[in-house]
């Protein structure tokens, strides 16, 4: 939105360093820019979805430095410095990350709207609790709205995503 | 979306306060954003400048001394409920910090500024209010203590003059034998009633010494409910359960409820009564 808007001679720009998904950037931008329109119009990563625009339902998850926050209210030059993870970035040399596995094999969605913020907002819970029970799942992912699923499959393909990433396999491949 | 802003970036408080001065209503103070920019994105308010003070250091600690607990103004929600100093000597309010909104808003959201925009339908100032908690007001010539009750002067408004900011939120450590509860309820978004109850017993563990009730969400304001506070103070635990429900009502009547989309001033009003017995009963086993 803000690229088609004219801008004044005298507009004020931030120099905003940043990393995402592991690669640098350097970017000048006005500090109304908001991070969901820089991450998608400006490096075209369109996983990130605006939805409610209010903060509510969590369409608009990215991490930065870890931890979720909403793109849709946040100004990018907040950014700045820090690391920002999208949907984008999970796979590693072409193998999914386990949560995305786990989605697929448990049907944590169905239209995919909701999932890259209910996959992101998830990766940030195992980090900080990664064995998590139902409850503190649910805790967690409250402010992530889904209008297909009914919440059961997606809690279903976290418990799993755990199990998987708490296995000493997974560890090893970690490490 | 968002419209064209100056952003200002302060290093000190009298920086930021000589900002405010200079410019006035067309700068308004911005830490986490999370309430300012809804309002800015939907073309309610428009502010030429916003004067980010997160670039000030020290107003993000929670340190405990003087008997009291000291919460930097740009503490975060996730920051004060995860907090060891709060989860051990006010875990009350680690818990109600633990459920402000949603974990998104809780990460970038602050204390400072939750208190500073007076959105009636929150939950910390009640909790607050019903603590006894002090706030600092800070400007370039100098700082005053303002009792929360103060600080509130209406929906969306506080007593803050143009060019000061609020830099800290003083809550006195609780006395022996008491305890803090808070409860809210809603189906929407945002809390649509929140109660707060302290309540500190007598050495002997039956009498009630000091009670302090605050309901949030339903009015303009949080208000502290002194009409349950005198009805509570020098009643037995049994004489106080008893006068509850008198009190519950009273806490209604008194709580300035209005009809809205959350529901009607009756509703509200019982709901008041009914969080109010239950936050008397939890804080009530905590104190024992």
């Amino acid at each position: 939105m803000a690229s088609l808007m004219s801008k004044p001679r005298d507009a004020q720009t931030i120099p905003v360093s940043f990393i995402v998904n592991g690669k640098s950037y350097e970017l000048e931008l006005e500090p109304h820019e908001l991070l969901l329109d820089v991450i998608r119009d400006r490096l075209g990563l369109t996983g990130v979805k605006r939805s409610c625009d209010v903060e509510v339902c969590g369409a608009c998850t990215l991490l930065l430095d870890g931890r979720p926050v909403s793109s849709c209210t946040l100004p990018a030059f907040e950014a700045r410095g820090k690391e920002v993870q999208t949907i984008e970035g999970l796979a590693q040399n072409g193998k999914l990350h386990p949560l995305q596995q786990s989605f697929i094999e448990h049907g944590g969605f169905q239209c995919g709207f909701c999932t890259s913020g209910m996959i992101l907002t998830a990766k940030a819970m195992l980090k900080e609790i990664p064995n998590p029970s139902e409850e503190q799942i649910k805790h967690f992912m409250h402010g992530n709205i889904c209008r297909c699923t009914g919440y059961k499959k997606i809690v279903e393909s976290i418990l799993a995503a755990a199990k998987t990433m708490r296995a000493p396999s997974a560890a090893a491949r970690k490490s | 979306m968002l419209r064209r802003f100056r952003l200002e970036e302060p290093e000190s408080i009298g920086q930021a306060s000589e900002l405010l001065a200079r410019h006035g209503e067309s700068a308004r103070i911005y830490a986490g954003g999370t309430e300012l920019l809804l309002v800015m994105k939907e073309g309610l308010a428009h502010y030429e400048r916003l004067v980010n003070v997160k670039k000030i250091p020290n107003l993000d600690q929670i340190k405990q001394g003087n008997g009291a607990i000291f919460l930097g103004a740009l503490t975060t929600h996730r920051e004060l409920a995860a907090s060891p100093i709060l989860r051990q000597h006010l875990p009350a309010f680690a818990e109600m910090e633990g459920n402000v909104a949603n974990v998104r808003v809780r990460e970038v959201g602050t204390i400072g500024g939750n208190l500073c925009f007076g959105e009636p339908h929150a939950d910390p100032g009640t909790l607050l209010l019903a603590l006894g908690a002090k706030v600092t007001a800070a400007k370039a010539a100098g700082r005053r203590e303002i009792a929360l009750e103060k600080f509130f002067t209406g929906a969306y408004e506080n007593c803050l003059e143009e060019d000061e900011l609020l830099t800290e939120i003083r809550v006195p450590l609780l006395p022996a034998h008491s305890a803090a509860a808070y409860l809210k309820f809603g189906y929407l978004e945002r809390p649509s009633v929140g109660v707060a109850l302290f309540l500190a017993l007598d050495g002997a563990k039956k009498t009630v010494a000091d009670a302090r009730a605050a309901v949030g969400c339903v009015g303009p304001t949080a208000r502290r409910i002194e009409a349950v506070e005198s009805m509570l103070r020098g009643k037995s635990l049994e004489e106080a359960a008893r006068l509850l429900g008198e009190a519950g009502s009273a806490a209604g009547r008194a709580a300035d409820a209005i009809s809205d989309l959350h529901g009607s001033k009756e509703y509200k009003e019982h709901i008041v009564g009914v969080l109010l017995k239950r936050a008397f009963e939890r804080a009530a086993q905590q104190c024992r």
